[in-house]
This record gives C-alpha cells, sequence and structure tokens, in this order.
C-alpha cells in the first residue's frame, strides 16, 4: 500500500514533468506551427546551466533560477538567429534544421563541459523526506517538483488565458497577419513564446538534474516521450497537453514498477523476467496506438488545425 | 528537355564508373579503408533510396526509418546466434519482418498526417530500440556480435570485401531501378498524386490510405535488405543500428542528395559520410560543423545535389536557346 502510493506519487511527478516538456512543443507548434526538435537540447541545457550556476554560486535555488534565465535568453537568441527563418516553411525543412541543431547543441556541450556527464548535488533541506500522510513520508525534493511544476502549469492557464500577452498570443495564433496589422510587435511576441518554451524546457532539465546524470544526449530520450504526449494529447493542445503527460506518466511509472509482477502470474517466472522489461516500457507506445485507432488527432484536437 | 548531355547525366555517369572502379583502386592503392568506407556508403545510400520513395515520391515523413536497419539486421544476427547462417533463410527472413513490421506500423501511423505523422513514426522507431535493447538473449543494449557473414552459395562469398562491395554496389542500383519503376508505373503515379493533393485523389474515387500503406512496406522491406546487408558489413547488430538519430541522418541524405530523384539519395549519401569522414578528420567535434551546415541547406539549398545539378542544365539550356 505504502508503496503503490509513493509510485502513484513518481507517477504524477513524472508526469507534470513531460507536461512541462510537451507545454513548450505544443505551445510553439499551435502558435508558429513550428516542429522543434531541438527542444530536448533546451531541456539538457537547462541541467547542465543549472549545475554549473550552482556549483558557482554555491546555492541550489539561485543556480536553478539563473539557469532558468539563461535558457530563457538562448531560447530568444535561438528564435532571433535560426527559427525564425523557418516559419511558414514545410515540417521537413524544420526536421531537418532542429535535427542540424541538436547535432550543434550537442557537440558543443561537448566541447564546453567535456564528455563526462555533470552531477547537481541537492541541498541538505530537500534531501529529507516529509510526512505526507499518517505513517507515510515521501522525498522532499519530489514532493517541491511537483508542487513548483503545478504552480508553472497555473502560471502558464494565467499568462495565455488572463494576460494582454496571452490575448495577443492567442490571437497571434489564429491570425498572424491581422495581429500585424492591429499594430502588435508579432515578431518580438513570437520571439517571447518560444522563450517560454525554452525556459519550461530548460524547468524540467534542471529540476531532473539533481536525479539523474546531466549527460550529453539526456534530452534526446524525454523528447520522443514528450512526442508521445503531444501526440495523445492533440498538437497545439495545453490542456491536451496536461491530461496525456498525466497518463503517461502514470502508466510508465506504474507499468515499469508492477507490470513485470503481473506478466509473472501469466507467464513462468524465467520468460516473465525476459519479457518484463521489454514489454513495460511498449506500454506507452501501446497507449499511443490505441488513442490514434479511436480518435487519430490526438484526445483534444486544436480547434482550426 | 534535349537528351543531351546535361550536366546531371555527366554527374551520374561520373559516379557510376567511380563507384565501378573504386574496388580496383583501392586494391591498388591499398588503401583498405576506401573500401570499407564505401561499402558503408553504399549500404545506407539503399536505406536511403528506400526512404526517398515515401518521403521524397510519397510525401510521407517518415522520421523512423532506421528502424527497418536494424530489423533487417537482427534478423540476420538473431538466426546466426542460433546457428542458422544460410543467406537463403536470414535474408528473406529480413525482408519478411521488416514488411511485417512496415505493415503494423504503417497502418496506425498513415491514419495521421503531417507532424502527427512525424512524431509516431519516430515514437514506434524508438519503441522498437528499447524492446530490442531490453531482451537479454540477444545481447541488450550491448548488441551482438555476428561471427559468421550470411552464407551463399559457392564462389559467393561475402567475407570477400571487394566481392561483398560488389554485391552491395549490384543490390543499390537494383533497387534504384525498382523505385525507378514503381514511381512511372500507374501505382507511382498515384502515389505522387497524393503526395500533390491527397484530397484531389480521393474524390476521384481512388483508396488513397491502401495506396500510401503498400508504399510504405515496399520502402520498409528494402530498408529491411539494407539493415541485413549492414549487419553482415559491420559482423554486428545493436539497437544503436536504430537509434532515431541514425533515421535523422537517412532524412538528410534523401534531401541533401534532391527529393524525389532517382540518384539523389546515392549522391547524398556519398556527401554526408564522405564529408563526416572529412570534417572528423579536421576536428574531433565535427559535429558543430555538420549541425549549421545542415540548417543552411535547408535555409538556401533546398532543392539538393540533384537541384543543383538540375538548375546548372537549365542555364546551359538558357544558355543555348
Amino acid at each position: 500500500m505504502l508503496l503503490i502510493i509513493e509510485q502513484c506519487l513518481n507517477g504524477l511527478q513524472f508526469g507534470l514533468l513531460l507536461f512541462l516538456l510537451a507545454a513548450g512543443l505544443t505551445l510553439v507548434f499551435g502558435i508558429m506551427d513550428l516542429v522543434n526538435l531541438a527542444h530536448g537540447s533546451l531541456y539538457m541545457l537547462g541541467a547542465y546551466f543549472a549545475a554549473t550556476f550552482a556549483a558557482f554560486t554555491g546555492s541550489f535555488v539561485l543556480g536553478a533560477l539563473l539557469a532558468l534565465a539563461a535558457t530563457l535568453v538562448v531560447g530568444m537568441v535561438l528564435e532571433v538567429i535560426a527559427m525564425r527563418r523557418l516559419y511558414g516553411r514545410d515540417h521537413l525543412d524544420h526536421v531537418l534544421a532542429t535535427f542540424g541543431l541538436i547535432l550543434f547543441f550537442n557537440e558543443l556541450v561537448r566541447l564546453v563541459w567535456g564528455p563526462e556527464g555533470l552531477s547537481l548535488p541537492l541541498p541538505p533541506w530537500l534531501l529529507t523526506s516529509v510526512p505526507i500522510l499518517p505513517g507515510i513520508s515521501y522525498s522532499a525534493y519530489r514532493l517541491s517538483m511537483i508542487l513548483v511544476t503545478l504552480a508553472v502549469a497555473g502560471f502558464l492557464y494565467y499568462l495565455v488565458m488572463r494576460t494582454r500577452i496571452g490575448m495577443l498570443i492567442r490571437a497571434g495564433a489564429s491570425n498572424r497577419e491581422m495581429v500585424g496589422a492591429l499594430g502588435v510587435n508579432i515578431k518580438l511576441l513570437y520571439t517571447l513564446v518560444f522563450g517560454i518554451g525554452a525556459a519550461l524546457a530548460g524547468l524540467a532539465g534542471l529540476m531532473q538534474a539533481p536525479i539523474l546524470t546531466v549527460q550529453i544526449g539526456m534530452g534526446e530520450n524525454i523528447l520522443i516521450l514528450a512526442f508521445v504526449v503531444t501526440v495523445i494529447g492533440g498538437i497545439g493542445s495545453i490542456r491536451g497537453a496536461l491530461v496525456a503527460a498525466l497518463m503517461v506518466g502514470f502508466i510508465d511509472t506504474l507499468g515499469r514498477a508492477y507490470f513485470p509482477d503481473l506478466l509473472r502470474m501469466v507467464l513462468s517466472g524465467a520468460a516473465a523476467a525476459t519479457a518484463g522489461p521489454a514489454l513495460s516500457s511498449m506500454l506507452i507506445y501501446l497507449l499511443m496506438a490505441v488513442v490514434l485507432v479511436v480518435k487519430p488527432a490526438g484526445l483534444f484536437p486544436a480547434s482550426g488545425k | 528537355m534535349s537528351r543531351s548531355l546535361t550536366p546531371r547525366t555527366v554527374a551520374i555517369v561520373l559516379m557510376v564508373a567511380a563507384l565501378a572502379l573504386l574496388p580496383l583502386y583501392a586494391k591498388l592503392s591499398g588503401n583498405i579503408f576506401l573500401l570499407t568506407l564505401f561499402t558503408r556508403i553504399l549500404i545506407l545510400a539503399l536505406a536511403a533510396v528506400s526512404l526517398n520513395l515515401i518521403l521524397g515520391y510519397g510525401g510521407m515523413m517518415s522520421f523512423g526509418h532506421a528502424v527497418y536497419l536494424g530489423i533487417g539486421g537482427y534478423a540476420v544476427g538473431m538466426l546466426a546466434h542460433e546457428g542458422i547462417y544460410s543467406g537463403f533463410a536470414q535474408w528473406p527472413v529480413a525482408l519478411a519482418a521488416s514488411a511485417l513490421f512496415a505493415l503494423v506500423i504503417g497502418a496506425l501511423s498513415l491514419r495521421t498526417r503531417g507532424v502527427y505523422f512525424i512524431m509516431i513514426t519516430l515514437a514506434f522507431a524508438q519503441m522498437a530500440y528499447y524492446v530490442l535493447s531490453g531482451i537479454a538473449r540477444y545481447g541488450g543494449d550491448d548488441g551482438l556480435t555476428i561471427y559468421k557473414r550470411s552464407q551463399f552459395f559457392p564462389p559467393l562469398n561475402l567475407s570477400d570485401k571487394m566481392q561483398f562491395y560488389y554485391v552491395c554496389l549490384a543490390l543499390l542500383y537494383a533497387a534504384i531501378y525498382l523505385v525507378w519503376r514503381i514511381v512511372n508505373s500507374r501505382f507511382g503515379m498515384v502515389v505522387q498524386g497524393v503526395r500533390s493533393n491527397e484530397l484531389r485523389m480521393r474524390a476521384i474515387g481512388i483508396p488513397t490510405y491502401r495506396y500510401k500503406l503498400v508504399c510504405f512496406v515496399i520502402a520498409g522491406t528494402l530498408c529491411g535488405l539494407s539493415g541485413a546487408l549492414l549487419a553482415n558489413h559491420t559482423d554486428f547488430i545493436s539497437p544503436a543500428t536504430m537509434y532515431w538519430t541514425r533515421s535523422g541522418d537517412l532524412i538528410v541524405m534523401v534531401v541533401l542528395g534532391g527529393m524525389a530523384s532517382s540518384f539523389g539519395p546515392l549522391f547524398g549519401a556519398v556527401a554526408l559520410l564522405v564529408l563526416e569522414e572529412v570534417l572528423s578528420g579536421i576536428t574531433e567535434y565535427w559535429q558543430i560543423i555538420l549541425g549549421p551546415l545542415l540548417l543552411l541547406v535547408v535555409l538556401f539549398a533546398r532543392g539538393g545535389i540533384d537541384g543543383l545539378l538540375g538548375s546548372l542544365s537549365r542555364g546551359k539550356e538558357a544558355g543555348h536557346g
């Protein structure tokens, strides 16, 4: 029972983390119609920045904040230099160009930080576990990750739905020329949106940094999960991204934890031990296949796309 | 268009001649590395030719094409691991397994289009990658060493570098011819029609989904052959063969060479892999040059090498006329 609750919380935490990545992807796609494979590189940069700044300043929180600002800036610079020229082009162009950027960023990181991974140690106050229910305690760091992500999701909703900038962003998504004609600096707006997407990816990366090793290519595997999330949720829909991210987070975490045991009830021990890890990593892709058969445009298809 | 010597024809003839003579040069100069490199280039060119069929002619942006390299390779590797070395068993299994995988993945993925299709093919390819990484019997993450290459009737011996090179070359030309025949058939015309305007093709009564699926399966099967060759070439197969960056490489080859052109993928494969070789000779951090280079190709040279040769031809004709 204890373990199940802990695994559920882990699933929630992983799902929310995926949401941060998928939200950035889907925001950039929904508004600029841009497929950004290099999103995972920004995740990686967030982690590297955090490890570096935390070591430099000696403070985890300060390092994280600086890393967040740095990925925002990198994202905006990237938009001005490269991404801006890709709007309105074929999706294949986006795939190729951002694939080139992945190679570039991976090599750049290897050049600057070296081929060995970094680690980001947690401060003592986050290393403890806190009681969440009578008799059940949970890692303080993972709990704070859940809270931070929820706060960010709320902020994102407020920003897009309740502020003037959000209104302009939504207007720009439906008709770029019209918003431009009304005197809005649409270029700057797009730069900002891309920067926000980059910062979300950076935040996901820097929060994962203490749990995993900070290493080259860390963004690529999780990027594919983020793709699965956006496909399930419906590309361009932030609400869909949230729902799908939670589904994928729970199924992946609980599947890895319990699926091999379930399999053992059906198959013999040896066969289950062989097939278990392979099959449990397939679960989310099966979920995606099922969703596609039922709803080819995802659970929450963005209107007008 | 006149059938005279256009720059494109000249380039193709030069390439064919160079590839035919390369083993002789390698043997005379003792540069065996060159032969190994170009065998690899031919094999990946074959994969790019198959991708060009769906990407260039069919407009299906598959980002998981390298998965068939892995499936074809694992068919050879797994059978060899179980003691079956006959190529007459290994290669048909490689082709059939690739076709089957393409059928299942295609049937699901082709329900969607555009950016969904890109992401889904990518995700399914990664699924296969993780599944094969998890199978401990066949080496898991570490991969599988293949101790004996596929056995055919004597005197054909794939362990002979020169013979293997020519086998790859012959299969590559056969694939280029096959794709050329396909795209010029009624079937190919329909597939290209779907690329331009699927709605219109459906309106005139063509079941576009089936056409696309068949095309997808042909491309997957052809790439499975490339996988079987690649496993024989490296005497090794691991999940890394089908990692998604390899799928990206194949797309780069097709676009760099020029989409929807018969010899484009071959030019693209030669250009990319030779460039990699040259750049990695200059600096250890060669991808820092290659990455932005790709960006520049996308921004400024969209037609690829074939487009470049084509525009040279048109320039020449304009000069004459």
